[in-house]
């Protein structure tokens, strides 16, 4: 890439998100190209639009819209009146009780919404009913202009096969199959001949991996063929069968296009989404590390050719399988602003948002395609409110007690639609924000999100922190080697956190200590008190013991002044800092290096937590004498929890399967949660009476409530 | 005088960790024990003569016995039972070298029952009492020494586990409880009284914790009960066990005795010195203020969110209370017991505040017997020792019924009506929203002589509710709902208070922590008596 700088105004483009002016004109210097974000006064557009969607993007939209000078309306559910969007907001309007179908789906409410505010036009962001076409054609019925493309392509781009279809027909690549049932064996052969190895062979009538089969030859497609049809007997009752090309290690990488109502369409490069839990994105990253220009320029053009077939105005978001041998292949086509835009937005310099209205209000694009850099790299984390420690994330609900984003840090965006002291409920989506970073190269945008994740202060739910820092510091995903697959592959076992290097360790335990001596020294020193003993102020050498996963560790420290010498695991650590007590950072000098740390808690007992490199450790600091006698403490028994069930999380209780008195077979469904419109079954650990149920359907449940005890 | 308090784990287990006896001889505060220490010399003299040693060399060796205590094995089973002894305990407690004991020469004087045989007999007997320090700070462990701890102005914690009196003593054991029990009256109010139940303690010896400012338990090793499960079955046939009867759970989360409960002796130790640092030393001191690196003009932006829109719908009082406070440390008191009103310590801009509160989470706030009684208790306490009080209000009321009325709930809100009312420390009232009717009146209103009463936004301040008062005003008719909105346009707001001065400020929520802070150093000088009495008669 060629070389550029980063200079102050690009950084204002970064953060424009906290500084919102008017006409203010944000000039990219890149390289040889050369162009500017203006926020045209002149440009009329509307004056006022309406944005059916709450949270995160809902602020981004408005945000925008104020640099426009286009008067803004938020609409809300009841429970999010206090909510950051409504507060920006020029107008808010309530459009129903919390549950989504009941407010932000209900279009009866949001057309009675946009009559009421008079405003022209709605963007619709993301989720909701952005690709609702619907809601489309009832906007323009009144005449108010729907943000997004209109309803023609809405449809054609919403149905899976309709749009493998039309992308067949636009020169778009599609994964090669064979769209009939396959006859027999030589058939098979046949066929996967003609696709090009690797196949999969698939049950029609499949699902969960049952009857597949990959192929990279023809002994092997034979031999798949006669597995396959036999299990697919026996697990569906249906033997036919299914080739298409297999895709193997597939990486998800997208092109955002932009097109206008002139027929005008361009390409703003690639984002590489390939990091996925469950279908979810966690990390995204702009440009990809795997692209060459020749892929990125096929990609591209295809996207564009798609979003001319079906005559596309307004951003959109065409997405491909890429496998290890740069084959990419079409997915689908969203028509709509992605929640990932902002990567695209750092590294071209482009406002999408005000791109999208310009062209909803009729205005032709400003670029040509040439104009389209590659500035830097961007990458972005999805943190959500939700426990990474269960498959990856499940859903996690409270009070943001105390929140601060690293939004102090150079090259850092958080788009954030929550405040301190919000709360993140069971109705909505548990993304708390979106964390993104710039650079000039990978590497300082990689360094840069570890530094924002250690910077970012999130207290009151359980997030997913610990999995963004791992992820961006894994080795493979640093090399740029992932696919889909990278969390199952890399974790086969789970997440389980941080791994502590032996170094790692002493920095912690060393960290420990020398804020818990700092906490005891504090708590000695009274103000304007004269019956306080001074004998006992001039210590500076303790003997501590600290326990860290379940070990001990004798731990000797010296102090000089706010330095602390610690001698912990044969080996000796300094650490020094301001130990400012009251404050959710603790950035510390260890060993000379610069380190974030944060403490969680702190009590009387020696219990301590601390955030380390993401990931939460547990630690109690003792004096020799306490740890000594802690051996004589009883072991509390843990409650038995193979015969008591608790919600893994918060959520409603759908459906109770069993009552007192019945007996359960071990794995057998006891009741179902719902919660961020994801159903859990939960289980018995084993055979066993049902002893009581505490709970039915349609209550509402907290993380650890008791549901149900087994005898 | 040790004769009445048979404490089993003292007498069985003193400790054998001599590390802070080795520097006895050094400790500065040792004035006060070799007088004593010489009178239970003379007091012994009938085992001395049967000596060949000389006074010193006997003095060594009666100083190692008690420090033995009961011997090793007496110790293992201390161990055994998930206890420390009691001078392992006491090491804990205090900072590292600062214990200086008293009476380590004492053994019970009974003769009876072959209690008079030398290996029934160990110096040291059934209580380690002396004085030392937690974090610099002056601190008398067990009672005995209670008369000096009054004249000195520290405050007195007991470690209780105790089997009771020894049987074997007779009366005299029940003299010395009730020598006990008048000193913690007389030094009620003096001086900050703290029981650590760390064992058994039942029968008469229950009086003295009871009698205390504080008592603590440790979970599943500690009870209190006047009658034990034996003697609780051959009375009224009930089968309970000592843990249903008086365990750590039963007393802080039903009967409301004790005020808290640790996991284990370390823990109630180590959380015993934590708590100490918010006390002051006595009656005569202010309340103690540390260094404090929050910010005293820190905004909390979460509190403007904190309040629901619909009034009917519950919140955390906790989550104000953790936002507002220095480094959200709250030492709860009494966090399972009438959790409708939150109580505890916590520091202001490094000044230690008493902070009460309805907690809307449980019972919507309202006021009932047991949270009247909890909070009066809380406030008297404050009062007494110079702490600050800070109310949150949002109470719908007194909870309405026959149990309450029968269980007289008059008699017992009017105590806490009565401690709000008599407090003369510092008093600021934030009404965060409802302040209904007389529970208005009794949550440290500015009638009762609040310093500064804020109301936030939300506030409502009023006889009660839209609804009960409309369908009273206007009863029978029909446009009720107009007559509702009507009432809430003029009641439901902090404006009739304010107006009347009834609150001083209607404050941004987010600036509470600013403005109380502000407030205290303001009020840090206050001076105001109520007149002469003996005592005052509030309504017990």
């Amino acid at each position: 890439m060629a070389a550029y700088m980063i200079t102050p105004t690009l950084q204002r483009v970064l953060l424009s998100a906290k500084h919102v002016s008017f006409q203010s004109r944000y000039c990219v210097v890149a390289g040889r190209a050369r162009y500017s974000v203006v926020y045209d006064a002149s440009e009329k557009t509307f004056d006022k639009i309406l944005i059916a969607n709450r949270g995160e993007i809902a602020c981004r939209v408005m945000k925008t819209c104020r640099k426009m000078g286009i008067k803004t309306v938020a609409v809300h559910s009841d429970v999010d009146a206090n909510a950051v969007h409504v507060k920006m907001a020029d107008e808010a309007v309530c459009v129903g009780p919390a549950p989504t179908n009941r407010s932000y789906l209900n279009m009866d409410a949001i057309m009675d919404a946009i009559r009421i505010t008079g405003a022209q036009a709605v963007h619709p962001g993301y989720g909701f009913l952005s690709e609702n076409k619907e809601f489309a054609k009832r906007l323009a019925a009144e005449d108010v202009v729907f943000v997004g493309p209109d309803t023609h392509a809405i449809h054609a781009m919403g149905d899976k096969i309709e749009s493998k279809l039309l992308a067949k027909a636009a020169k778009v690549n599609v994964i090669p199959g064979f769209d009939g049932v396959v006859e027999n064996v030589e058939d098979a052969v046949k066929i996967a001949g003609q696709i090009g190895y690797p196949v999969m062979i698939k049950a029609s009538a499949g699902g969960g991996g049952k009857g597949m089969r990959i192929a990279w030859n023809d002994d092997e497609t034979r031999e798949g063929f006669r597995l396959s049809s036999q299990e697919a007997a026996s697990s569906f009752g249906d033997d036919r069968l299914l080739i298409e090309k297999f895709v193997d290690n597939p990486r998800h990488i997208e092109i955002q296009v932009l097109a206008d109502k002139h027929g005008n369409a361009l390409w703003l490069n690639e984002r590489e989404c390939s990091i996925q839990r469950r279908n979810q994105k966690v990390v995204e990253e702009a440009p990809s590390t795997f692209l060459d220009p020749d892929t990125r320029r096929a990609m591209g053009e295809q996207a564009v050719q798609l979003a001319k077939a079906v005559k596309y105005s307004s951003a959109g978001t065409v997405e491909f399988l890429v496998d290890s041998k740069k084959n990419f292949y079409f997915l689908e086509m969203n028509t709509r602003l992605q929640v990932e835009h902002p990567i695209t937005e750092c590294i071209t310099g482009l406002d999408l948002v005000q791109q999208m209205i310009r062209i909803a209000k009729g205005f032709p694009l400003v670029h040509r395609q040439e104009d389209i850099p590659i500035n830097g790299w961007a990458i972005e984390s999805r943190v959500y409110a939700e426990d990474p420690y269960k498959s990856f994330g499940l859903p996690s609900i409270g009070r943001l007690s105390q929140y601060q984003e690293p939004i102090s840090l150079p090259n850092v965006r958080v788009d954030s639609g929550i405040q301190e002291g919000s709360d993140i409920s069971i109705y909505y989506d548990p993304m708390i924000s979106k964390l993104v970073t710039y650079g000039a190269t990978r590497a300082e945008a990689l360094q840069k999100m570890e530094d924002a994740l250690d910077h970012y202060v999130i207290r009151g739910v359980t997030h997913n922190i610990p999995l963004l820092r791992e992820i961006i510091t894994n080795p493979r995903f640093i090399s740029g080697d992932i696919t889909t697959n990278f969390l199952p592959e890399e974790y086969p076992e789970g997440f389980t956190g941080h791994r502590l290097t032996p170094e790692g360790r002493r920095e912690l335990l060393a960290t420990a200590a020398a804020l818990y001596i700092s906490a005891q020294l504090r708590s000695q020193r009274f103000m304007g008190n004269l019956r306080v003993s001074t004998t006992s102020q001039e210590q500076s050498q303790w003997e501590l013991q600290v326990e860290l996963e379940k070990k001990s560790h004798l731990v000797s420290l010296s102090r000089s002044g706010s330095s602390f010498t610690v001698e912990v695991d044969g080996g000796s650590v300094e650490v020094s800092g301001e130990w400012n007590l009251a404050s959710a950072l603790l950035p510390l000098s260890i060993n000379g290096n610069p380190r974030v740390l944060q403490c969680l808690s702190r009590d009387a007992t020696g219990q301590i937590t601390l955030q380390y490199l993401g990931t939460q450790f547990k630690l109690r600091v003792l004096s020799r004498l306490a740890a000594k006698l802690t051996g004589h403490m009883p072991e509390k028994v843990p409650e038995d929890t193979s015969s008591i069930l608790r919600s893994p999380m918060p959520g409603s209780v759908v459906a109770v399967s069993v009552k007192p008195g019945d007996m359960v077979a071990e794995g057998q469904e006891i009741c179902v949660i719902e919660a961020m419109k994801m159903q859990n079954s939960l289980i018995a650990a084993r055979a066993a009476k049902v002893k009581s149920v505490h709970c039915k359907a349609g209550e509402t449940v907290g993380e650890g409530d008791l549901l149900v005890e087994l005898e | 005088m040790a004769a009445f308090a048979a404490a089993r784990s003292s007498r069985g287990v003193l400790s054998a960790i001599k590390a802070s006896f080795n520097t006895f001889a050094n400790v500065k505060h040792g004035l006060a024990v070799a007088p004593i220490a010489q009178s239970h010399l003379l007091q012994h003299a009938r085992w001395y003569s049967v000596s060949h040693l000389s006074v010193h060399e006997r003095i060594d060796r009666k100083r190692n016995a008690a420090l033995v205590g009961g011997g090793q094995k007496r110790i293992d089973a201390q161990h055994k039972r998930g206890k420390l002894t009691a001078r392992e305990r006491v090491e804990l407690l205090l900072d590292p070298d600062s214990f200086v004991e008293y009476d380590m020469f004492v053994e019970h004087r009974c003769s009876d029952f072959g209690m008079e045989e030398d290996h029934n007999k160990f110096p040291g007997d059934s209580v380690v009492t002396g004085q030392g320090r937690i974090n610099g700070r002056l601190v008398y462990v067990f009672s005995q020494i209670m008369d000096q701890a009054m004249m000195v102005g520290a405050p007195v914690i007991g470690l209780n586990d105790s089997g009771g009196a020894r049987i074997q003593e007779g009366v005299e054991s029940l003299a010395g409880y009730a020598d006990i029990f008048l000193r913690n009256v007389l030094a009620s109010g003096v001086v900050p009284q703290i029981s650590l139940i760390m064992g058994p303690c039942a029968g008469g010896a229950v009086y003295s914790p009871a009698l205390t400012d504080f008592t603590f338990m440790v979970k599943d090793t500690s009870y209190l009960f006047i009658t034990g499960p034996d003697v609780v079955k051959s009375v009224t046939n009930e089968d309970v066990t000592q843990e249903e009867l008086g365990g750590a759970k039963t007393h802080t989360a039903v009967s409301g005795v004790a005020h808290r409960a640790f996991e284990n002796d370390i823990d109630a130790l180590l959380n015993l010195r934590d708590f100490f640092n918010f006390l002051p030393l006595s009656n005569r001191d202010p309340a103690p203020v540390t260094e404090c690196q929050d910010p005293s003009d820190r905004l909390v932006p979460g509190l403007d969110t904190v309040v629901p829109f619909e009034t009917t719908k519950a919140y955390d009082m906790l989550d104000i209370i953790q936002g507002v406070v220095d480094e959200r440390e709250f030492f709860e008191i009494m966090p399972n017991y009438a959790k409708n009103i939150v109580v505890g310590f916590a520091r202001m801009n490094g000044r230690t505040v008493g902070i009460v509160g309805n907690q809307p989470k449980v019972a919507s706030g309202c006021l009932d017997i047991n949270s009247s009684v909890k909070g009066a208790r809380f406030v008297r306490f404050c009062d007494a020792f110079n702490i600050p009080i800070i109310t949150f209000v949002d109470v719908p009321g007194f909870l309405p019924g026959t149990s309450q009325e029968y269980g007289g709930i008059i008699r017992h809100g009017a105590k806490l009506l009565f401690a709000f009312a008599e407090a003369t420390v510092p008093k600021i009232t934030i009404i965060t929203r409802k302040a209904y009717g007389g529970a208005y009146d009794v949550m440290s209103s500015k009638h009762l002589r609040g310093d500064v009463n804020y109301a936030w936004p939300s506030a409502e301040v009023a006889v009660m509710g839209a609804k009960g008062a409309v369908q009273i005003i206007f009863r029978g008719k029909t446009n009720q709902a107009e007559q509702e909105a009507e009432y809430v346009e003029k009641f439901a707001n902090p404006f009739p208070a304010a107006v009347r001065g009834f609150v001083d400020d209607i404050i941004v929520p987010s600036t509470t922590r600013k403005r109380i802070c502000r407030d205290l150093e303001v009020l840090a000088s206050k001076k105001q008596t109520n007149p002469w009495k003996k005592h005052a008669n509030i309504p017990l």
